[in-house]
């Protein structure tokens, strides 16, 4: 199949950000820096998106829906954390609500350091998303080709070689999900 | 001519269509002070999406939207064939039920606010859409469009206010701003995907290409109103229908979502006071 990288389409989640990111995460669709160059729309939807976008720490509200989103997008997807929290868990990482960074609860793909991280680094980060977006989409194809087009109804390619387990959130804090204070 | 056309058609109108969304693009862009996407993105982007893994909700649902697909391809190629104008729109309507049935079917609320919106938006379009075609009728006499186009002079001399009325219903069927109340291609508006929020994939991907077909089928009714037995009229009506789309894109970008209400009470308020007022003219003067 031909060339996927020319059009990424974008899901910004807020995991628990202050904000900070996000306002640069929407700077890099003003004019100035225009990401829509690079064929990036904002999407709202999951299903209609490639790469997830990240800011902020996880926490114990965030895990569920940043595991729900991630599982709700098609295959190839690529997941960016954007900003120091959405990488490590930044200032907030002690903080006992908080897990760490996302790749505690989804396979997290580029990095973007920063607080907040500046709109050149988001965009230099969602280009290299978009070229990993390409490698797992001609992956992704030549799986369908081997596999027949059936296959892309639950096409599965990568996914046991490169998610592994994703570590359970409640189990990474010692807490049941019944029990979120943790008593 | 008569299988020629509608050949045609089926083969360029996605092309045709792609273009035109390229251009609304980098248009938009330009208009926002940005560089844009380049122009074949659209056809990028529906590359993409068949080439992602298939999530489908409901099992009915891309069998529903392969419908709603053929159905708006079959109005094109009558219109295009010069059938009967009347039949195409009723063809039309019923295109637009099977989008209805592809939002709803899959029990989303979004979907099913979007599909609703859908339904609400057709009845702000069809009094304008059948006035249309009666006021070709009374003109000419016929609603045979392989007539339609070899008339004396071009119909909007004569039709003024049903141009007027259907340009502005124009905005409706294209989902722009202010009337993207069933579906927004834009982030920021309260309902952002409606009728396409559980379409992933290929059935996003045969959604453009429907929305392709559609638009191109509407600009050419745009076109009726010039095209006259005259040949000189054909690169006119390509200008027209090119100002209609610049026009379009325009007010997309200048204006804020209106309240559905609001949308019913305009549109039929202008559907009433141009075309009527055209209509009631045209039959005194008969």
């Amino acid at each position: 199949m031909g060339k996927v990288k020319r059009s990424p389409w974008l899901l910004h989640y807020d995991a628990s950000s202050c904000n900070g990111c996000d306002i640069e995460v929407l700077a890099c669709l003003t004019p100035v820096y225009d990401a829509e160059r690079f064929g990036v729309v904002n999407t709202g939807d999951p299903m209609q998106a490639d790469i997830l976008l990240v800011t902020g720490g996880v926490n114990a509200q965030s895990a569920e829906v940043v595991k729900q989103i991630y599982d709700q997008m098609a295959r190839p997807k690529v997941v960016v954390a954007v900003g120091i929290c959405a990488c490590t868990g930044g200032v907030f990482k002690d903080c006992y609500n908080i897990s760490g960074g996302v790749d505690t609860v989804i396979p997290v793909d580029v990095y973007v350091p920063g607080c907040a991280a500046r709109p050149e680094s988001i965009i230099d980060g969602i280009v290299k998303a978009v070229a990993i977006f390409q490698e797992r989409s001609d992956k992704h194809e030549k799986y369908i080709k081997e596999h027949g087009e059936s296959a892309r109804d639950m096409s599965d390619p990568d996914a046991a070689a490169r998610e592994g387990n994703p570590a359970d959130f409640f189990d990474a804090l010692g807490k049941t999900s019944d029990n979120k204070e943790g008593k | 001519m008569r299988i020629l056309m509608p050949i045609l058609y089926l083969l360029l109108a996605p092309l045709v269509g792609g273009l035109l969304d390229g251009m609304d693009r980098k248009i938009s862009a330009r208009m926002q002070r940005r560089v844009g996407p380049p122009l074949l993105q659209p056809f990028y982007d529906v590359q993409k999406l068949f080439a992602k893994q298939r999530i489908v909700v409901t099992n009915s649902q891309t069998f529903l939207m392969i419908t709603y697909l053929v159905l708006m391809i079959a109005t094109g190629a009558l219109f295009y064939s010069g059938a009967d104008m009347l039949m195409c729109f009723f063809l039309l309507s019923t295109a637009g039920i099977f989008l209805y049935f592809t939002a709803v079917v899959t029990d989303s609320p979004y979907s099913y606010i979007g599909g609703q919106r859908e339904l609400f938006q057709e009845m702000c379009c069809e009094p304008a859409v059948l006035l249309t075609a009666i006021g070709f009728y009374i003109l000419e006499d016929t609603f045979q469009t392989r007539d339609l186009i070899h008339a004396d002079r071009s119909a909007i001399v004569a039709l003024p206010g049903f141009f007027i009325a259907f340009l502005f219903i124009l905005t409706i069927k294209m989902r722009k701003s202010p009337f993207d109340e069933s579906t927004s291609h834009h982030p920021h508006q309260e309902l952002v995907k409606g009728v396409t929020t559980e379409l992933g994939g290929g059935n996003l991907a045969l959604f453009q290409i429907t929305e392709w077909y559609e638009n191109v089928l509407m600009l050419s009714v745009v076109a009726l109103f010039i095209l006259n037995r005259n040949p000189w009229s054909i690169p006119c009506a390509v200008l027209v229908v090119l100002a209609t789309y610049f026009l379009e894109i325009l007010i997309d970008n200048t204006s804020a979502r209106m309240r559905s209400q609001k949308m019913l009470q305009l549109s039929w308020a202008v559907t009433i006071a141009a075309a009527g007022i055209n209509l009631v003219i045209l039959i005194l003067v008969r």
